[in-house]
Parts: C-alpha cells; structure tokens; sequence
C-alpha cells in the first residue's frame, strides 16, 4: 500500500519520548491526506500538539472541549456541505476517557444521526493527560492513580467497555479496531473509513510509555504484544459483515504482555489466570 | 409589509429565515420549542436552505453551532434554562473563539424546584461567558434584534456570539403584531456571512481552540474585553442604521420620561411594558417617576446610563433574578458603577406575574425605604 512520506503531524510537538498517539495521526494523516479537517477532544493530544502560538497540525484542526469532539465535528461536516466540500475528510479524535466516558453522549449523537465522518480513538487505557486515572477502558487488573494496588486491591476490577461494539450497534457502515503496531492495517481502515459515505469508527490500541510503565522504545513492541497475546484484537466490521483482520500465527500466553508493563506486575498467579481465561473467551468469541 | 399577528417565538424563526444561517442544530425545550419547531418547518418545505441537525442535547447544540461557525458559515440555534445551563462550558469557549453565533434564549427558571415558567436567572447566570447579551420587550423587537444580531456578532472588530433574551411564555407564547421585512430589504441590511480570520479550511490549514499557557491566556481574554467595549458602539450604530431604514431604531437602553424624573425604574425585557403604564399612571398623579431599560446587558452602558439617570434622585431596580446575599444581577451592576442612591426589587421569579401593585410598591420603598434589597410579593406563609 501507499506510504507517504509527507508528514501532515510536525516534529517538535510536546509528546513523550516514545509516544504512541502522535505515531497514530501521523499514520492516520498519511492514510487521509491533506483534505482533511480535524476535531480533537481535549487531552494529550490537543495540549502536546497546540500550544498556542505554535501547531503541529498541517491540516486544519479545531479543538473545543473534552466531551464534545463528535458535535464538533457534526457541525464541521454540515459547515463543509453548505459550502459544497463534500469531499474532505471531516476526522474527530478522541482519547479512551474522550470516547468511552465523557464523550459517549455527543459520539452516540454523531454516529446515530448518520454524519460523513470518522472518529478515530487513541486508547491509551486510561486519562494519560491528567496523569494515569482509571477510565471506562482500563483493563481488568491495571493499577492506575484511582485504581491503585492496595492492601484490598489488585487494580481495576473490571473489565475494559467494549466501544468498538457499543459503536457497531449503532448501525454505522464502518466499524473497525487497530493497533498502531500494525501501520498497514490501521492506514488501511483508515481509508476505508473516510471512503464510507456515512459515520464510521475505529478504536485505535495505543500503548502509553508514561501511563502503562515501560522503555519510551518499546511502544511498538507493546502493541504487538498486546495482538499476539489477543488481549487486543483486530477486525472490522462493514456494513453489518464482521471479519477478523489480523490473526497470530500461535497466540503467546497473555503473561508476556503483562509483565512488560509496570501497571501489571504486581498482578498474582490467580489473577494472570482469570486474564488469561478471559483473553482466550474473547479470542474464541471473536474467531482469532 | 402589513402586520402580521404572532408568537415572539415566531416572530424570532421568521427573523432567522430571513437571515439565512446555513447550519441550525437545535434541541428542543420549553418554552424554546416552537423555534425548532417553526425552523424544521421551513427547512422541511425549502423555504431556508440549512442543514438542520437535530443534535441530542443543549450540550452539543451549541458544540456543533460552534463546529459549523468555524467552518465559516452563518449559524443559529435556540434554547432555554436548563439547556442553557448544560450550554454553559460551550458558551465561554464560543466567546474565547471568537465565535459569531446567534441564539435565542427564552428566558425561563432553573430548577429545583422545577419551573418552566419565566425569570431570567437562567441568561443572567451566563452573564460572564464573554456573549453580548440583549433582552427584547415585544415580538417586534425580537424579530428586529435578531438581524440585528448577526451584524452585532460578526462585525470585525466585534466578532463574540450574542444571546437574544426573550421572556418565556411572556413572550414566547403570546401572540402580538408584528411588521415583519421582505427578504430583499433584509439582504439590503445584512450581507451573507464570508469568514475573515480564523476558519477551517484544508487549502488554508489554521489550528482553532488551541491551548494557551499564562504567557499568552491574559492577552487572549483582554481582547474578548476591547472587542466587548467596542461592541457598544457596534449596537448603537446598527440599531441605528435599521432605524433609519425600517422606521424603528434601538439602541443599548431605551429611555421613558426621564429627564425629569425622581426616581427612575430600571428593568429589562418584557417587564418594560408593565412599568411604562404605571409610570404612565403615576405621573397622571403627578409623580415624576421614569422607566430606563436596558436592552444591552453585556456589554453593560454604564456611561450612556449615568447620563439618563443623572437628574434623578434615586434608581429602583426590578431584578427577576438574584444573587445570594447581594440582590438583583442588574441592581448589583448599578450599585457597583452609578452613584445613585440604588434599590433593588426581586419579583417575578418563576412566572409569578408582575402586576403593577408591585411596581408601585417599589416606587413607594424608594421613596420611603426600610431596606435594600425587596423581594415583592413574597408570601410569607408558603
């Protein structure tokens, strides 16, 4: 596939060493191109890539607020029908607590009423920008600064919100997962996502360096790992037709991936084993 | 045009038809409703050419008319109390964006207890967003102050939403007539909307909403400061520019017998009529009591009003709002900037009718006053 050299996110913006979510705009920028306006949610990417008076954007990008990207974006899109700019590719992105907590409402919104757009969301796991609390798509298991390991506690005790299905029963044409480990595969949903004429959605794995506890130069790593393990799948689902898109050879056990991060070592046997029991139920659920 | 008999719901749709917004998310709520309803309308029969989004909350109403006004199109939409309220974090980032928005806000009680009925706590609590603020008396005025809002809003030097404010059910549901514009004389007034600074376009990429660190958040807010003082004189100008086109000037106060009066009653929208027949009343008694109201809160005239009111003795305020421990917003502002000797009355609040026993009552505790700050009406058994 095509890989351009062109990078539509600048260097220099105030990212971490290592961090994952300027790795997905710049895929997820070459995979759209320069037809493209942007709506971002508050959080690490808006305050790493906007410090007024500078910008890393080479596209144009409007922030708003936390919760708001997918109306945002609603009226953007509208704003460029009017004008006869149909064509370029109305993107919002969010973070996992964007998406999944305090923007479910405005993206249900977006997605229902049927708008030209893709909403993209960087999952680091939990609020990155504030300084790693517990979101609506922690893990089960991860400590994090309100869900810490305790004398009573392992961590979160629930389970990761499934927003790539909460978004599928919304009945958009587009629905898929994506690691930015595999460039390929995102860039490709990427694609297919701005050329679907309606909303779509993608939920975009992202291993954080600061958040989940490991070298700045092992983010790529983690995101295999996350794959290969299947404690993150990859599919799509278009118009209705579920497919799974990336299938590992022979599944590692989820214990590799857990023990290269920091927000999981002090997990314990009994506990590795109910992950790795649910990491095997959704992997049989979901055919990888 | 003949008059034509109306809600000033109506009355402000017909206005926004005419002005012709090319994006219009609105959620519904009373008593704003039959705005949306009225715009669906005229959208689902061609007569405006918008794209109508029927968003799912107040919340992203205002992020989506926002969205599409940076997009650089005209845009409206309209809300009430507590989708104002759910507005609220929207409405100061629309202000510090620059954001030439018009809305309409049918004024109306916040809960608890839970009120629809009218006071104007609701605008009042959104004073500080950084949005111009109009309050209208009559349907006339609301269809007038709505095309006179988009000039307000996107003249250059300006460029800050404006909030029309209109009495629920007072106004919202009460028919009246109303000399509504043809569409060629409206074109006359107001030119279609071409953005000149910020706006989202991929052949000229600009980044909107950045973040601002205390180098540069002061200066950002200092400007929303100049273009707010300027706008008094953008008011002034278009309400007088319509005046001389179409018979019916405005201006950021409208003054009644005041020159001579005593004791002037400062109030704003609909309450306005109310207090002119009473003064009118007591000045066949031979009292010289005055009405000042005053159409533009933000930015707030306190020159122009020190002029009006500098022959009088004493300002009674009629608030139907108020702040814990202080009185009326409006009593508190003229208290803070005219050196008068200054009154408040709290009535009205959540559609209690304002009759003109109270404001009589106020003229009387101006004249002989037991305290500063008068809730009328009160029962003092419920």
């Amino acid at each position: 596939m095509e890989f351009p050299e062109e990078e539509l996110l600048a260097p220099g913006h105030r990212g971490c060493a290592g961090c994952g979510v300027a790795i997905a705009v710049r895929l997820a920028l070459k995979a759209l191109g320069k037809n493209t306006v942007v709506a971002c949610a508050t959080g690490c990417l808006d305050v790493m890539t906007s410090p007024y008076p500078e910008t890393a954007w080479e596209v144009p990008w409007i922030h708003v607020a936390f919760e708001n990207a997918g109306a945002v974006a609603s009226g953007v899109e509208r704003a460029l029908k009017t004008q006869g700019k149909e064509d370029v590719n109305v993107v919002a992105f969010g973070g996992d607590g964007g998406t999944a907590d305090i923007g479910i409402q405005s993206l249900s919104g977006a997605m229902e009423r049927g708008h030209n757009i893709t909403y993209i969301c960087y999952d680091n796991e939990a609020y990155m920008n504030t300084g790693i609390q517990r979101s609506g798509a922690t893990p089960y298991g991860a400590s994090t600064t309100t869900s810490p390991v305790g004398n009573l506690s392992f961590g979160e005790d629930k389970p990761k919100k499934n927003m790539a299905f909460i978004m599928a029963a919304h009945g958009i044409p587009y629905v898929a997962t994506a690691s930015i480990s595999y460039p390929e595969d995102f860039m490709k949903k990427v694609k297919k996502a701005a050329e679907t004429k309606g909303p779509a959605y993608i939920h975009l794995h992202q291993p954080c360096t600061t958040g989940w506890g490991f070298k700045p130069e092992h983010t790529i790593k983690l995101g295999r790992l996350a794959v290969e393990t299947g404690a993150w799948g990859l599919f799509e689902i278009k118009n209705g037709e579920f497919r799974v898109t990336y299938r590992p050879q022979e599944r590692k056990p989820v214990v590799e991936y857990l023990s290269a991060q920091k927000r999981f070592r002090h997990l314990k046997e009994e506990q590795i084993n109910e992950i790795q029991e649910f990491v095997d139920n959704q992997c049989e659920e979901l055919g990888i | 045009m003949a008059k034509e008999i109306m809600t000033t719901n109506r009355a402000v749709a017909e206005a926004v038809k005419l002005a012709k917004p090319q994006v219009v998310p609105v959620y519904p709520i009373t008593p704003q409703t039959t705005i949306s309803e009225y715009l669906a309308q005229f959208v689902a029969d061609g007569d405006l050419d918008a794209e109508y989004i029927r968003v799912e909350s107040e919340h992203s109403a205002i992020s989506a008319t926002l969205g599409a006004s940076e997009a650089g199109v005209r845009v409206f939409t309209a809300t009430s109390s507590q989708g104002l309220m759910l507005m609220h974090e929207i409405l100061f980032a629309a202000a510090g964006m620059r954001a030439p928005i018009v809305m309409a806000d049918a004024n109306r009680a916040i809960s608890a207890p839970l009120n629809i009925w009218n006071d104007q706590q609701d605008s009042i609590a959104q004073r500080d967003a950084g949005w111009i603020q109009l309050y209208v008396e009559n349907a006339q005025e609301g269809f007038d102050t709505i095309l006179q809002a988009y000039r307000i809003a996107e003249h250059e030097e300006v460029m800050l939403p404006v909030m029309v404010c209109l009495d629920g059910f007072i106004l919202t549901h009460t028919v009246e007539p109303v000399d509504l514009l043809e569409q060629a004389e409206v074109d006359s007034f107001l030119e279609p909307y071409v953005p000149k600074f910020a706006y989202l376009d991929p052949e000229r990429p600009m980044s909107l909403g950045n973040f601002a660190d205390p180098t540069y958040y002061t200066e950002a807010r200092h400007n929303m400061q100049v273009a707010m003082d300027k706008s008094m004189e953008v008011i002034k100008e278009v309400g007088a520019e319509f005046g001389e086109r179409f018979g019916r000037e405005y201006g950021l106060t409208e003054s009644y017998l005041c020159d001579d009066a005593e004791i002037i009653l400062v109030c704003m929208g609909s309450m306005a009529s109310t207090v002119r027949y009473v003064v009118d009343q007591l000045r066949e008694k031979g009292e010289k009591v005055g009405l000042l109201k005053i159409r533009s809160y933000r930015p707030f005239p306190f020159e122009e009003i020190d002029e009006i009111v500098k022959n009088a003795d004493k300002l009674a305020v009629l608030d139907k709002n108020f702040s814990f421990g202080i009185g009326g917003a409006l009593f508190a502002d003229l208290k803070a900037k005219c050196h008068k000797e200054t009154y408040g009355f709290i009535l009205g609040l959540g559609g209690r009718d304002v009759i003109p026993e109270y404001i009589e009552e106020a003229v009387e505790l101006t004249k002989n006053p037991v305290k500063e700050v008068t809730w009328l009406g009160l029962k003092e058994d419920e």
